[in-house]
């Protein structure tokens, strides 16, 4: 039988938190950001990571002046990769009157919080919150699933193909695809295929394959068949050691392929590839810190190079500091800190971005328009990456007007 | 021809990480009962030693300290966790070693970080051993070869040869009667399963550079393992050593044969459209659920035959 | 395993009628009457609305319960430990989606308070198909088929897209419009007390299915294989009949799921979601019934509470599963049963003061061990994070001694007089067992 007073200490102790919890939303006025990412089990240094950056940028934000005179605070809560701790997150969001909620790693979490954000702000219009997306990527959320109060702030799976396939030299003329088996990984396979027949007709997919997410160990076989098919460049959406290992079974076979990958630039990824990489390996990224090198903006370069001596890593989420830029903006615009009206002064905002380039909020679908860049792994570049003497050295730069794709978005906006 | 051989060899290396990994595990689970799920976490912290000490005093120091490391760990484990859970019984004992599993986890994401590390082969063995049809036969993977080779072979003299080595193999098949006939058996538990570790740190040694050295390759690593074991069959180390490449050339040659359950139809006569029930299930080809595929002939294995391939004892 | 089955049934009854039965189901009803209670002690008043993450958690505390009894039905009262029980948890969580999705769109009606039923039909039914491969073998065979199972289900639930809406799962609304009652489940408390209503149902069930023969057979299954075959039952039979049962019980956590959190994707098939429920149930207790119960609050708390506060609560909860392994093996509830003979003998208090003195040495061996355990996990990842370590106020520097040599002795002290303090315990423990041993012969 369950004692009685095991739930007396229960809900004293559950008491206690929530006197802290109340507590803290109180406090000096900050506008709070709800970050929720995994921060503990097998994909800790995701969260661990972004967490790092995000910290760095908005102390640089609230440096210079924060939004109406308010700092930013970033209130991280760890989803353990499952979706129902990421509403968790969601809820204890709202009860604090969050205005935003950002969420960066795993499209399933994000399909759940979008659908959880429409949900309770069309129950709830007294309380809504913003749900900003700093990288989960499948194509969908900005489509068929998109809502009024979601923004994406990072190229979709969709953008980023066609990226790829813009990269590839005119004398590739055969290529091989290998993605996971699930919705994203399908996604690419999909995407990349429609803009090889749009923009690359010359080009023949000699191979296309679909692996078990996180389940192969041993990648050889599959170079044998890359091998035999005599592709020239390998396309691939993997990440995790699903593209390490691949790209170390391809480079120990001595596969004489490009290597177009989406996060060989992510942590642990140069790491992993290492030296023999060098020249092989490309990635699709919105950022690496020799882009300022290369085009010569000294005062960000020297605002990434101060986060490299702080921190063991390098900076490679440019794109938060977009974010907080264009929250920045769009809360001073709304002169106010409800989300229905920053909501309504986010979508179609335009500004400049630590690049120099124009960063714009499309109004239909909440679709980030950005300028990307495809990097290539080698020696010779000013800053290396993780400590292994080679770097990203931009090899094409797509322009953000080029990846102004159509969507399938038929948004519902609040009346 | 070309694509069987290269399959052939692939298969091989693959299948004889899967047995390094495995053994020891067989080992274990024969003589003691345990399904130690901390054995791929062994494997894990091997790998994590192997990188410390190869940054310190090189690989081949490395070779002989990680695992003489892991069957240290693993008699301190045996003599103060396992013995005293013993007797609560086998599930308390499987359950102790996920607890296990769990805190090395975390234990290795708080020493050395979330981030894999630049565990890398050794520049002597970073070279090509031979070319076959084109594609490089790197040296490394030869000496994983030979590296497993000796111990299967190191392990079979052992265990045939030596007095030790007829106790537990005696132990493996008739533990209790081996106790009534005098044996120290708690020792011969401890030697055993530290025996184990050390195979698995060995493992972990080999493949650490060869795959990813991260926090996470426990957690991968592990499930396939426990499937070789048990394939192979409590008691058995041959019947693991044949477990072992038939998992590995099944994954390898899945990748290579592009067929699907729809095809194989289609040679009876029976055409699937996009509309048949079930069609997205038929018309997987066999590269995709490949990796799968050892999971399935788990389950068919254990259905007709609990003792698996060539099991001596019942589970 | 050693367990003791304290059991309502087996103490002998005093009263009839209701003084009896609230003699004998108190405890229920007043849990009953807390967790109907509990949301309002978190009401907002300034903003008239209630907390909805004390609402969420409270909801993920009921549906786990049912979750980890019904995984109880196969650990503790079959003896059959099996590692995809979340299959059934995750596909009566998918049939319900789908199921709220047709009733929403008409080809379909079903009223809102009934829905977790198609869920555990749901569970049922695959618990079926998947029972009929596992059950033919026991132990060790049936834990790997299990296993196997369970990541079969999880790699076809990220590659299908019909029945699984892949990455994305299939998400839905609750607010289908077909309440009996007339609510429209829009608010999170309405949901909670449907769940609770359904907790209260499913653990009623399953309480009474311990009772029947068939519960009553399991046990003997479990507990001697060859025996109960001479009682005449075939026991793969009684195996599978129990296998599937729980499996409806599970289809209906996972339906409650699907209802509180309108999305169901693949973690909720996944080997985290049948490790988590092996943990609550073996933390709780296996022997008791209401064992898992206290385990699923526990290990929620844990993961929803003190996740937030520390990075470390794995090891916490990894540790927590260890020393109940070794020392424990009955669970929280199995401890707490064996106070039972001394509470019915009303001897309780003479415990107060033993417990008082082994609860202090206790309490500071395990602030120093947290202490240590925050400041290397800091040291590694917390730093980075630009957390400031801060302990009531006080921020304590990692890298200097000071706070290791203080977590050091916490631990080292603690743990001395733990061990004297114990061993005193167990003098005071077995004196008064013997007290009402000799008493009972008396």
């Amino acid at each position: 039988m369950i004692k009685p007073c095991r739930w007396k200490a229960f809900t004293l102790a559950l008491a206690a938190t929530l006197a802290l919890a109340a507590g803290d939303a109180f406090a000096e006025g900050n506008i709070k950001v709800a970050y929720t990412d995994p921060l503990s089990g097998p994909f800790a240094q995701v969260g661990d990571q972004n967490l790092q950056q995000l910290r760095y940028i908005i102390d640089w934000v609230n440096g210079r002046g924060g939004a109406l005179g308010r700092k930013f605070e970033l209130v991280a809560f760890d989803n353990k990769s499952q979706p129902s701790d990421a509403l968790l997150a969601l809820k204890s969001a709202t009860d604090q009157n969050m205005p935003f909620i950002m969420q960066c790693s795993g499209s399933n979490i994000a399909a759940a919080l979008i659908e959880a954000v429409d949900k309770h702000n069309e129950r709830n219009p007294d309380n809504r919150i913003i749900y900003v997306n700093c990288g989960a990527v499948a194509t969908e959320l900005t489509n068929e699933k998109c809502s009024y109060w979601h923004y994406r702030m990072d190229a979709h799976v969709g953008m980023k193909a066609e990226t790829m396939v813009r990269a590839l030299p005119k004398d590739v003329t055969r290529v091989y695809l290998l993605n996971q088996d699930y919705l994203f990984g399908q996604s690419v396979q999909r995407d990349v295929k429609t803009f090889l027949a749009k923009l690359r007709p010359d080009v023949k997919v000699v191979g296309d394959e679909l692996i078990p997410v996180g389940k192969v160990k041993d990648f050889s076989p599959y170079v044998s068949k890359i091998k035999a098919s005599g592709a020239q460049a390998l396309l691939t959406g993997n990440w995790g050691p699903d593209m390490t290992l691949l790209i170390k079974a391809g480079m120990d076979a001595g596969l004489d392929i490009r290597y177009y990958t989406m996060y060989a630039h992510l942590g642990g990824g140069a790491t992993a590839i290492g030296p023999q990489g060098n020249g092989k390996v490309r990635s699709i990224m919105a950022f690496h810190e020799n882009i300022a090198v290369e085009t010569g903006k000294t005062d960000t370069e020297g605002w990434t190079r101060q986060f490299r001596t702080q921190h063991k890593f390098d900076f490679y989420a440019a794109g938060f500091r977009t974010i907080f830029e264009f929250l920045q903006a769009a809360i001073n615009k709304a002169g106010s800190t409800d989300p229905n009206k920053i909501a309504a002064a986010l979508e179609g905002l335009t500004i400049t971005d630590l690049l120099g380039h124009q960063v714009t909020m499309r109004k239909d679908d909440h679709q980030i328009l950005s300028e990307y860049f495809v990097g290539v792994f080698t020696k010779g570049v000013k800053y290396d990456s993780e400590g292994t003497g080679l770097g990203w050295k931009t090899e094409v730069t797509v322009p953000a007007k080029d990846l102004d794709q159509p969507n399938t978005c038929k948004m519902k906006r609040p009346t | 021809m070309e694509l069987l051989l290269v399959s052939l060899l692939n298969g091989l290396v693959y299948g004889m990480l899967l047995f390094m990994l495995a053994s020891g595990l067989t080992l274990i689970f024969s003589m003691m009962g345990v399904l130690n799920f901390a054995h791929a976490s062994i494997y894990m912290l091997g790998a994590y030693f192997a990188y410390d000490v190869s940054r310190h005093l090189g690989f081949w120091p490395a070779l002989v300290l990680a695992p003489a490391l892991c069957g240290l760990l693993g008699a301190l484990i045996e003599m103060h966790g396992l013995r005293r859970v013993h007797r609560n019984g086998h599930i308390a004992e499987l359950l102790f070693t996920f607890g296990l599993a769990f805190i090395i986890e975390k234990a290795v994401q708080m020493i050395w970080g979330l981030l894999p590390v630049p565990y890398r082969v050794p520049a002597a063995l970073d070279r090509t051993l031979f070319h076959v049809y084109g594609t490089n036969f790197p040296a490394y993977r030869g000496f994983m070869l030979l590296v497993s080779a000796l111990m299967f072979l190191a392990i079979w003299l052992m265990l045939t040869r030596t007095r030790m080595g007829l106790v537990i193999q005696a132990a493996l098949t008739h533990p209790e009667m081996v106790g009534a006939l005098g044996h120290n058996v708690p020792r011969v538990f401890t030697t055993v399963f530290a025996g184990g570790c050390a195979l698995a740190g060995l493992a972990g040694v080999i493949g650490g550079n060869y795959l990813v050295t991260e926090p996470s390759m426990a957690f991968t690593m592990g499930p396939i393992v426990f499937v070789v074991v048990v394939f192979g069959g409590l008691g058995s180390l041959a019947g693991c050593f044949i477990a072992s490449l038939i998992m590995g050339f099944v994954q390898t040659f899945a990748v290579v044969l592009e067929y699907s359950l729809a095809d194989a139809l289609a040679a009876v006569g029976i055409k699937i459209t996009a509309s048949t029930p079930l069609a997205e299930l038929l018309t997987i080809p066999l590269p995709r659920i490949g990796a799968l595929l050892p999971f399935v002939m788990l389950i068919v294995i254990l259905l007709f035959r609990p003792r698996g391939l060539m099991g001596t004892r019942d589970t | 395993m050693n367990e003791t089955l304290a059991h309502p049934g087996t103490r002998p009854v005093a009263t009839a009628g209701l003084a009896g039965f609230l003699q004998r189901h108190g405890a229920w009803i007043l849990a009953l009457a807390v967790a109907l209670v509990l949301p309002w002690l978190f009401y907002d008043w300034s903003r008239a609305r209630h907390s909805g993450f004390v609402v969420a958690m409270l909801s993920q505390m009921s549906m786990m319960a049912i979750f980890a009894l019904s995984y109880n039905m196969q650990m503790g009262q079959a003896g059959l430990l099996s590692f995809g029980h979340a299959v059934f948890f995750g596909l009566g969580g998918y049939c319900t989606a789908h199921v709220l999705n047709a009733v929403k769109e008409g080809t379909f009606w079903l009223p809102t308070e009934l829905v977790p039923l198609a869920g555990g039909l749901g569970g049922l039914a695959f618990a079926m198909v998947f029972g009929y491969v596992a059950t033919k073998q026991r132990a060790t065979a049936f834990a790997m088929i299990t296993l196997g199972i369970g990541e079969l289900v999880t790699a076809c639930a990220l590659m299908f897209k019909t029945f699984f809406g892949g990455e994305g799962g299939v998400s839905t609304n609750r607010m289908i419009g077909t309440s009996l009652f007339g609510l429209g489940y829009g608010p999170g408390i309405q949901v909670y007390y449907l769940i609770v209503a359904w907790t209260v149902i499913a653990i009623a069930l399953m309480h009474l299915l311990t009772r029947t023969p068939l519960g009553r057979m399991a046990n003997a299954c479990r507990d001697n294989y060859e025996r109960a075959q001479f009682v005449g039952y075939d026991p793969s039979m009684v195996r599978f009949v129990q296998f599937t049962l729980s499996g409806f019980f599970a289809g209906i956590a996972g339906a409650l799921y699907a209802l509180t959190y309108e999305i169901v994707t693949f973690d909720a098939v996944a080997g985290a979601m049948s490790a988590n429920a092996l943990l609550m149930t073996y933390i709780g207790g296996v022997g008791v019934f209401a064992g898992p119960v206290v385990g699923a609050v526990l290990i929620t708390l844990l993961q929803s509470w003190v996740s937030l506060l520390s990075n470390s609560w794995l090891v916490y909860v990894g540790l927590l599963f260890i020393l109940m392994v070794t020392f424990a093996p009955g669970g929280i509830a199995g401890l707490i049963a064996m106070h039972d003979p001394i509470w019915r003998s009303k001897r309780l208090g003479r415990l107060a003061v033993p417990y008082a003195r082994v609860l202090v040495p206790g309490l500071i061996a395990v602030a120093g061990f947290v202490l240590l355990v925050e400041l290397c996990s800091f040291l590694t990842i917390g730093a980075a994070q630009g957390k400031s370590f801060k302990l009531s106020g006080l921020t304590i520097d990692p890298q200097r001694p000071g706070a290791w040599l203080v977590g050091g002795a916490l631990l080292a002290l603690g743990g001395l007089g733990l061990w004297r303090e114990g061993r005193g315990f167990r003098a005071v423990w077995e004196s008064l067992m013997e007290e009402i041993k000799a008493a009972g012969r008396a």
